[in-house]
C-alpha cells in the first residue's frame, strides 16, 4: 500500500502563532552578559549567578554529544537563538494577556485544570505566565511553585537540590540549560503526603528563533506520592528553536514520584532535554514519556537507584513521521541491591522518519540481586522508515537478573487490508494498528491523556487514498 | 439485475496472471459455493473483487449492487456492503475484539454508533455461537487458535450484516461441533438478507446448508456450473473429471 501519509507540518494543530509583544527579548547569541542579565532581571541570589557563569564556562568548552544525530546538533547556530523573552504575564487567569490567554484556551489549559488537575502552571516562552494550585494542597504544606519563585521563596530547598541529580558538567546542553535555565516546575511534597490528583504544567514556544530551557526540579520526601504531568507545543516556523530542558526528580526514602510527559512540539524543534531522577530506599520512580513532536528529539529519561529496594520503570514511546528523527530510550542505574527496574519502549517510524531507541543499563559491583527487564517494540510503516536500537548492558555484578527483548515489526499490508475491508479507512486502519502497538503506555495514562494520545496518533496517521 | 456480475475477469498479481477471463453472476440472497483445486486461485477472486492493492485487474468488471468496483479502496467497498470472511485472518495485537467491532461497525454506519443496540446484538450473537465473553477483552486474532479465529470472522459477519459475504474456507481447521457453529452462523447470516459466496473444499459444511449453486473453478477460470451434483462428484472422485473426456 502506497505510504501517502500527511506530515505533521501540514495538520499541526497548535501551528497557530501570536504577535511577538514582550516585555523583554535578549539579543540573539549568547556570552557572560547576556548570563548575567537574566540573573539580574531575576534579582537570584549571588550563588546562582555563580552556578549560571560556571556552567556557561562549562558549555563553551564541552563537545556536542557524540549520540544521537549528528548532522542535526553540529549545525545549531548558537549566536541565532535568543536565549530569553518575557512575555506579559499575571497571577489571576484575568490578568494574562488575552492573546497568551487565547492560545492556552485553544489548548485546553486551564479547561484541563478545572477537569481533574490539582495545580497548573503555563509557561510562555522563557517564564511561567499563570499558576494555581488546589487550596486544600497548600494547606498541606505542599509546594508548588514555577522555578524562578521558588528560588526566592524556599531558597535553602533550591539550593540544597539544584543541580545535584544532574550536574552542570553532565552534558553540552545541560551545561547550557543551567546558565541560561528560565522557568520550569518546583515541586515539594513533605513527608507522607499524598498528592492524589495530578500537578501539571504546560510549555509553549511562540517566539521564532527561541530557546526555551526550562528548569524543573521535584523533591519527594519520604513516602510521600505526587504525579506530575507535562505537555508541550510551539507554532511551526521555517527556523528552527532550541528546547534544552533539565528535569531533577528526588525520590526520598519510601517515596513515589510519577512524571508523565507528551511532548508535542512543531516540526521546527530541536528537543534536547535531560530528565534524570534519584531514588531511595524502597523509593519508585516512574517516568511516562511520549514523544510525537520536534524536528530531533534526543531524551532519555533516567533513574539512578540509590537506595536499597528502590525501582525505577520508564515507559517511552517515540513517533517519527516525516523528516523527524526521535533519539530516546531510557536508562538505569543500579547503585544498591535488591533494586529493580523495568523499561518499556515503543517506537514508531513511518514516511523517512528515524526512531533510534537508546538504553543503557547498569549495576555495580556489590549491588547485589538487581533485577531490570527491558523490552524495545518497533513498528514501522513503509520502507523508507528506519528503526535502530542501541542497547548498552553493563552488569559489573553477577547476581543481576537482566532481561532483554526486543522486536522489530513492519505494517503489512495484510493487516491495513484486513482492517479496510471492515469499512475502515486507510487512517483508521493505520491509527488503530498503532494505538494497539501503543497499549502498554495508554493504558498507564490518565484517561484524559490516553484519549488526547490516541487522537495525537490518529492526527499524525491522518492521510488520504489516492 | 444480479447483487454481483462479474464480467470478462482477469486477476493478476506481480505480473503473473492468475485469473483469465471469468464471468458470472451472483444473485441476492443466495448462497453459491466455489470449489476448485488448491492454487486455482479462489482466494485470488476474493482479494481482488475486495480490492486489496496487490491483486491488479487488467482486464474486465465487476459490478456490485450496480456499481463498478474494480480500483475501488478496500474500506469504500465495504462500505457499499461487500465482506470478506479471511482463510487467514490477521492478527492485530493490543487492539481488543469489542473495540474493533465498535470501530467497524460505527465505520460502516456513517460515523455513527448506538451503544445499547451495539451491545444487545452483540451478546445475542455471542451466545448463539457459544463464544465466550471474554473473548471480547482478548486481542484481535492476536494468539487465537485457528477455530477460533474462523468464529470470531463468522461473529463479525452477522454483527456488520453485509450485502454480499465471501466466506474463504470458513470450515478448515475445525472440528466437528465448530463446524456446526460456523453453518449455522452462516444460516443466521442469510435470514439477515446476506448473500453468500462460499469457498471451500469439502461436502462436510455443505451437508448443514441449503447451497442454491455450486461451480468449480479450473486453471484460474470457471469449469463447471451446477449443484450440488458437482460437491458430490469432487468429494467422491477428486477433480480429475474436469479433465477426462468422458465426464
Ligand atoms: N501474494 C502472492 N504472491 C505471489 N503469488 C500469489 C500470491 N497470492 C496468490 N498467488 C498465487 O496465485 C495462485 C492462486 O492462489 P490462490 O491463493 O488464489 O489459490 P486458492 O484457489 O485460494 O488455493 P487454496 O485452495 O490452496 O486456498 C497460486 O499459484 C498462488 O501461488
Ligand atoms: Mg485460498
Amino acid at each position: 500500500m502506497k505510504d501517502n501519509f500527511t506530515t505533521i507540518n501540514e495538520d499541526y494543530k497548535y501551528g497557530f502563532s501570536n504577535p511577538e509583544d514582550y516585555l523583554y527579548k535578549a539579543p540573539a547569541g549568547l556570552n557572560e552578559d547576556v548570563v548575567r542579565a537574566i540573573s539580574a532581571m531575576k534579582h537570584e541570589p549571588e550563588w546562582m549567578l555563580e552556578f549560571r557563569l560556571k556552567s556557561y564556562k562549562k558549555f563553551m568548552e564541552m563537545p556536542m554529544p557524540w549520540w544521537g544525530n549528528q548532522e542535526i546538533i553540529n549545525a545549531i547556530d548558537f549566536s541565532k537563538i535568543h536565549y530569553f523573552v518575557k512575555a506579559k504575564g499575571g497571577t489571576t487567569w484575568d490578568d494574562v494577556p488575552t492573546d497568551i490567554k487565547d492560545t492556552f484556551e485553544k489548548l485546553g489549559i486551564p479547561e484541563a485544570e478545572r477537569k481533574f488537575l490539582g495545580g497548573v502552571t503555563a509557561q510562555y516562552e522563557s517564564e511561567v505566565v499563570y499558576h494555581s494550585m488546589k487550596k486544600e494542597f497548600a494547606d498541606q504544606g505542599i509546594v508548588f511553585l514555577d522555578m524562578d519563585s521558588a528560588l526566592k521563596e524556599y531558597p535553602e530547598l533550591v539550593k540544597r537540590y539544584f543541580g545535584t541529580v544532574i550536574p552542570f558538567t553532565d552534558n553540552k546542553f545541560a551545561a547550557l540549560n543551567s546558565a541560561v535555565w528560565s522557568g520550569g516546575s518546583f515541586i515539594y511534597v513533605p513527608k507522607g503526603t499524598r498528592v492524589d490528583t495530578p500537578l501539571q504544567a504546560y510549555f509553549r514556544i511562540n517566539a521564532k528563533n527561541m530557546g526555551q530551557f526550562e528548569r524543573t526540579l521535584i523533591i519527594a520526601d519520604e513516602a510521600s506520592d505526587v504525579h506530575y504531568i507535562e505537555g508541550c507545543t510551539a507554532p511551526s516556523y521555517s527556523a528552527d528553536s532550541l528546547h534544552a530542558a533539565v528535569v531533577e526528580l528526588v525520590a526520598l526514602d519510601g517515596a513515589k514520584i510519577r512524571y508523565s510527559t507528551i511532548q508535542n512540539w512543531s516540526n521546527n524543534v530541536l528537543n534536547l532535554v535531560t530528565k534524570r531522577a534519584a531514588a531511595y530506599r524502597n523509593a519508585v520512580v516512574e517516568w511516562v514519556d511520549g514523544n510525537i513532536g520536534s524536528k530531533l528529539t534526543m531524551k532519555y529519561p533516567a533513574v539512578l537507584l540509590k537506595g536499597e529496594g528502590a525501582h525505577g520503570e520508564i515507559l517511552t514511546v517515540a513517533m517519527a513521521g516525516n523528516g523527524q528523527h526521535q533519539d530516546s530510550g531510557a536508562k538505569v542505574f543500579h547503585l544498591a541491591s535488591n533494586t529493580t527496574s523495568r523499561i518499556i519502549s515503543k517506537s514508531i517510524s513511518k514516511g523517512k522518519g528515524r526512531a533510534s531507541y537508546r538504553g543503557w543499563v547498569k549495576t555495580i559491583p556489590g549491588a547485589e540481586n538487581c533485577v531490570s527487564d527491558v523490552r524495545c517494540d518497533a513498528l514501522m510503516f513503509g520502507d523508507e522508515s528506519r528503526s535502530d536500537t542501541y542497547p548498552r548492558m553493563e552488569i559489573y555484578e553477577p547476581s543481576t537478573k537482566l532481561t532483554h527483548e526486543a522486536t522489530v515489526s513492519r505494517v503489512q499490508d495484510d493487516q491495513l487490508f484486513y482492517l479496510m475491508n471492515r469499512g475502515l479507512s486507510e487512517t483508521e486502519a493505520s491509527s488503530l494498528i498503532v494505538n494497539g502497538f501503543l497499549e502498554p503506555f495508554t493504558k498507564e495514562l490518565p484517561m484524559e491523556y490516553a484519549v488526547e494520545l490516541n487522537r495525537l496518533v490518529a492526527l499524525e496517521m491522518d492521510g488520504s487514498i489516492g | 439485475m444480479s447483487l454481483l456480475s462479474i464480467r470478462n475477469f482477469s486477476v493478476s498479481i506481480e505480473n503473473k496472471e492468475i485469473l483469465h477471463d471469468l464471468s458470472m453472476e451472483v444473485e441476492a440472497d443466495t448462497l453459491t459455493v466455489v470449489m476448485g483445486k488448491n492454487g486455482t486461485g479462489k482466494s485470488t477472486l476474493a482479494y481482488a473483487l475486495m480490492g486489496h492493492p496487490a491483486y491488479k485487474v487488467p482486464s474486465g468488471e465487476a459490478i456490485f449492487n450496480g456499481e463498478p468496483i474494480v480500483g475501488m479502496a478496500a474500506d469504500k467497498i465495504a462500505k457499499m456492503g461487500m465482506f470478506l470472511g479471511f482463510q487467514q485472518p490477521v492478527e492485530v495485537p493490543g487492539v481488543t475484539v469489542v473495540k474493533f467491532l465498535q470501530t467497524a461497525t460505527r465505520a460502516l454506519n456513517g460515523g455513527e454508533l448506538n451503544y445499547d443496540i451495539f451491545q444487545e446484538e452483540l451478546l445475542t450473537v455471542l451466545e448463539k455461537l457459544g463464544i465466550d465473553q471474554s473473548f471480547l477483552y482478548r486481542y484481535l486474532n492476536d494468539g487465537f487458535s485457528g477455530g477460533e479465529k474462523k468464529r470470531l470472522e463468522i461473529l463479525q459477519l452477522l454483527m456488520l450484516k453485509p450485502k454480499l459475504a465471501i466466506l474463504d474456507e470458513p470450515d478448515s481447521g475445525l472440528d466437528v461441533d465448530a463446524m456446526k457453529v460456523v453453518a449455522e452462523g452462516i444460516n443466521m447470516a442469510r435470514k439477515n438478507g446476506t448473500a453468500i459466496l462460499l469457498i471451500t473444499h469439502y461436502k462436510r459444511l455443505l451437508n448443514y446448508l441449503n447451497p442454491d449453486r455450486v461451480i468449480v473453478l479450473a486453471d484460474g477460470t470457471l469449469a463447471r456450473d451446477g449443484g450440488m451434483e458437482l460437491a458430490d462428484k469432487i468429494e467422491s472422485d477428486g477433480y480429475d473429471f474436469l479433465t477426462s473426456r468422458i465426464s
